[in-house]
């Protein structure tokens, strides 16, 4: 038989099989971040970074192993363009100034694993996935109302962006129908439609976040890291999941005030400490101007514990009670990093105190600060802890 | 392309032929199919259109894209090996591009056809692949595609340790089972009224498999005791595409060298206009462009090809291409001269810089052979399916001289546990001692070896 050769050539724009399986591999790679996220919240890179900016995360698992040789510099070989000699540099070693950060990748060389691109939003994304406010309530006034646009008409005309396709072939079906013609084809202007919008108001619960740091001069390097790095997500998390959400921000050493966001995160200050000051003027606050019925109280507070005497300590207590009479919950975060187990902490203080609104924890390290980003907002936070806890309440 | 282009291309295909008839081409009847860019890097990152899904393959795909969106590189042709074979050209390529291409995939099937690695390949894989798929799409609608995708990734963690010499060498007859005692009877003791009762006799232990076995793909499929049928079949579905793939892998410098060969000849007998020609000129040498940490098949293959024809005629080249593969080609044919006029050095990472480091012809040539033998991969073997009396698996790197990746290792035999079911082994060699690395589902463990 003649060997023949034939050509043909046909529409390909439905074939998705590519992307499909793209897509599968996109999810995989949020699987594996979701199941890294508390080495990623830790990470200062990520804090610093704005929204958009890409940041780069190796992921092991997404590389199917084989058996394969050591990677111990054997020869290889290349190709010049002509009268190359032994000693011509050809070229940087990508692993010159790359090898990446990341769990166990020291044991293997920089270009071994997958490196997902996420944006810092995607991330955020990630990590917010399932958080809420715990305890909240409907509270007698709607004080703040947001505005959401809704699809909910359809009109003839509009930005082509808003096209609804769905209409659209649904009227050129009906006018070809009309005609005698009972088929899909010859879109006319007459036949497009267009979703339109118009803002639906949603009323949302009031909320205050009253956010506590310590700045005295016991907090080292790390507890100021710590407490930046938590405050960082919490703020991007509550801006991100509400639209009316107040965040009053309070700093205190043995002299409490409040602050704008900026020193709030940036404040450096030193001295002694004194809790109290920061509990009282919190208290005053919530007073003066967030009235319990009309909003969601919460207080946070991050220390590394090393308070005053045991006198402020007992001062300290008795506030919190008193806060939790107004406040949905209050959290109190202790930051130590070789854990000193210091009979005298703040920690130890509240120790007595058993109510469910009242949450600690205690932060040892940069990856601890995702796992009490879940005890403060994750699904189990604002349930009874334990049946212990249920008959408290 | 335009349809009156598509109409000039398909106008040009009998001439084409006709060319690589006269010069002594004997392809495969080729159906050639123009699809957009987009459709080629998917193609590109499965090897085979409607071949079954896997996330590794949406990543391939993510990169080949990605290269091609930077404008790193382009594919401009897909070949299947099959008869009539098919092939794929992209639709905003231009005619003349494409006609090169065509010429180029003359080359590709006809080395298909003679080569003598590719005598078994199936030549119906495109259909083969799709039914393959939809069995698989099966599997994932009746036991889940998370399951199904776990499992997948398990069996292509080892799909390259498959052995396509097996269907030369018939395999000795495994040993059925262990000896058996003999069965106990009622009456038993009349047979030993005078005389003491023999000791029973030391069962020796039959070893499966009887000789080391290479195929792992279908040691495992045939000998792991927990499988599903569904889990044995996915096994031969990566096994057969696998060795469909085999002889293109061994073949690759020749294969396409003998297309570059081609093309160039075949374009020359074409009657272009000066403008046509710069167009294929400049095509031609972005094709052959030296690569300076890796040899480009293209360039090194069609020169030794030019350089066999020139020393001994076409009819040994024709020759070569029909009973060489990259190794003995590179071992047979790679001579001082053309080390020397391609410019192939060896280089190495000095610091933080690749340096060149050396120029002898024969090193080079020996470590390309090395780096071609067995795809660069270890040769792994299993030993033994009942290690211990205790139904390990026991693999045997066979030890060439460079020692494994052990994390990788380690990650490779937790797939492969998965697989067989109960603890894996593998004695390898490492720091220079006999190590066995075991995976036993929860920790792993290595012993030295004395």
């Amino acid at each position: 038989m003649l060997p023949v050769l034939t050509l043909s050539h046909n529409d390909w724009s439905l074939h998705r099989k590519g992307p499909i399986d793209l897509a599968r591999h996109n999810a995989k790679v949020k699987e594996a971040i979701r199941g890294d996220l508390p080495a990623i919240v830790g990470e200062e890179a990520i804090i610093t970074a704005d929204g958009d900016r890409v940041v780069k995360i190796p992921i092991r698992s997404l590389e199917l192993p084989r058996f394969r040789f050591g990677q111990n510099d054997q020869d290889q070989v290349g190709q010049g363009s002509g009268g190359s000699r032994p000693g011509d540099p050809i070229g940087q070693t990508p692993g010159a100034n790359a090898p990446g950060q990341g769990a166990g990748a020291g044991e293997l060389p920089g270009l071994d694993y997958y490196e997902a691109e996420l944006t810092v939003d995607e991330i955020a994304a990630l990590v917010f996935e399932d958080l809420g406010l715990p305890f909240l309530q409907p509270k007698e006034k709607q004080q703040l109302k947001s505005e959401v646009p809704r699809f909910t008409e359809v009109r003839r005309a509009g930005p082509m962006s808003n096209l609804d396709k769905r209409h659209t072939i649904m009227e050129n079906l009906r006018r070809n129908a009309r005609a005698g013609r009972p088929r899909f084809g010859g879109i006319a202007n007459d036949d497009l439609r267009f979703r339109a919008w118009e803002p639906t108001v949603v009323e949302e619960n009031n909320a205050v976040i009253i956010a506590m740091r310590d700045v005295s001069g016991s907090m080292g390097e790390f507890q100021k890291y710590i407490t930046r790095s938590f405050y960082f997500w919490m703020v991007r998390f509550l801006r991100t999941t509400y639209t009316n959400v107040e965040i009053v921000f309070i700093t205190h050493h043995t002299e409490a005030k409040e602050v704008d966001e900026e020193s709030f995160f940036h404040l450096g200050e030193s001295g002694g400490t004194r809790v109290s000051s920061a509990y009282q003027l919190a208290l005053e606050i919530i007073e003066q101007r967030f009235n319990p019925s009309f909003w969601n109280v919460y207080a946070f507070h991050f220390s590394d514990g090393d308070n005053w005497g045991v006198v402020d300590n007992q001062r300290c207590v008795e506030l919190v009670k008193t806060i939790l009479t107004h406040a949905n919950a209050f959290g109190y975060g202790e930051i130590q990093q070789h854990s000193r187990g210091s009979p005298t902490t703040l920690m130890s203080a509240f120790e007595p105190l058993s109510d469910p609104h009242f949450v600690r924890v205690k932060i040892g390290a940069k990856e601890e600060v995702y796992p009490a980003l879940r005890t403060f907002f994750g699904p189990a936070a604002g349930q009874p802890a334990s049946p212990a806890a249920l008959r408290v309440s | 392309m335009l349809v009156q282009e598509v109409g000039e291309l398909e106008a040009s295909l009998p001439a084409i032929l006709d060319a690589a008839q006269r010069c002594g081409l004997d392809p495969f009847p080729v159906h050639f199919e123009l699809v957009p860019a987009a459709i080629m890097h998917e193609f590109g990152a499965y090897g085979l259109p409607a071949r079954f899904s896997h996330w590794t393959y949406g990543r391939a795909y993510q990169q080949i894209k990605t290269f091609y969106d930077y404008g790193l590189s382009k594919i401009y042709e897909l070949v299947i090996n099959a008869n009539p074979a098919y092939a794929f050209l992209v639709d905003s390529n231009s005619v003349l591009q494409n006609k090169v291409v065509v010429a180029h995939v003359l080359g590709h099937v006809d080395f298909f056809k003679h080569n003598a690695y590719f005598e078994h390949t199936n030549r119906q894989m495109v259909e083969g692949a799709s039914v393959n798929a939809q069995r698989i799409r099966r599997y994932e609608y009746v036991h889940g595609s998370r399951e199904v995708e776990e499992f997948l990734d398990a069996v292509l963690s080892i799909q390259e340790h498959v052995d396509d010499v097996s269907r030369v060498k018939p395999r000795p007859p495994e040993p059925q089972g262990r000896r058996q005692p003999a069965k106990e009877t009622a009456y038993d003791d009349l047979l030993y009224l005078a005389a003491e009762r023999p000791p029973e006799p030391v069962v020796e232990r039959a070893k499966v498999p009887v000789e080391p076995e290479r195929d792992l793909l279908l040691f495992i499929a045939e000998h792991a005791r927990g499988l599903e049928t569904w889990q044995r079949d996915l096994m031969h579905i990566v096994r057969a595409e696998q060795l469909y793939f085999r002889p293109q892998m061994k073949t690759k410098i020749m294969n396409e060298g003998w297309a570059a060969f081609w093309h160039a000849r075949i374009m020359r007998e074409l009657e272009l206009t000066s403008h046509e020609y710069v167009e294929f000129s400049r095509m031609h040498a972005s094709v052959l462009s030296p690569s300076r940490r890796q040899i480009n098949p293209y360039f090194v293959g069609m020169k030794m090809f030019e350089d066999i024809q020139a020393r001994f005629g076409m009819e040994r080249a024709m020759e070569v291409r029909e009973v060489d593969s990259d190794v003995s080609f590179m071992r047979n044919y790679l001579t001082e001269e053309l080390v020397e006029e391609l410019d192939l050095y060896l280089y190495r990472r000095q610091g933080d810089q690749w340096v060149v480091v050396d120029k002898d012809w024969e090193h080079v040539r020996d470590t390309l052979v090395s780096g071609l033998t067995n795809f660069g991969q270890p040769y792994i073997a299993v030993e033994d399916s009942d290690f211990q009396d205790n139904g390990e698996l026991l693999l045997q790197h066979i030890f060439e001289g460079q020692e494994l990746d052990t994390p990788y290792a380690q990650r490779t035999l937790e797939q492969v546990f998965r697989l067989w079911g109960r603890p894996v082994c593998l004695a390898t060699q490492r720091e220079s001692m006999p190590t066995v690395l075991r995976f036993d589902g929860q920790a792993h463990t290595v012993q030295e070896r004395a």
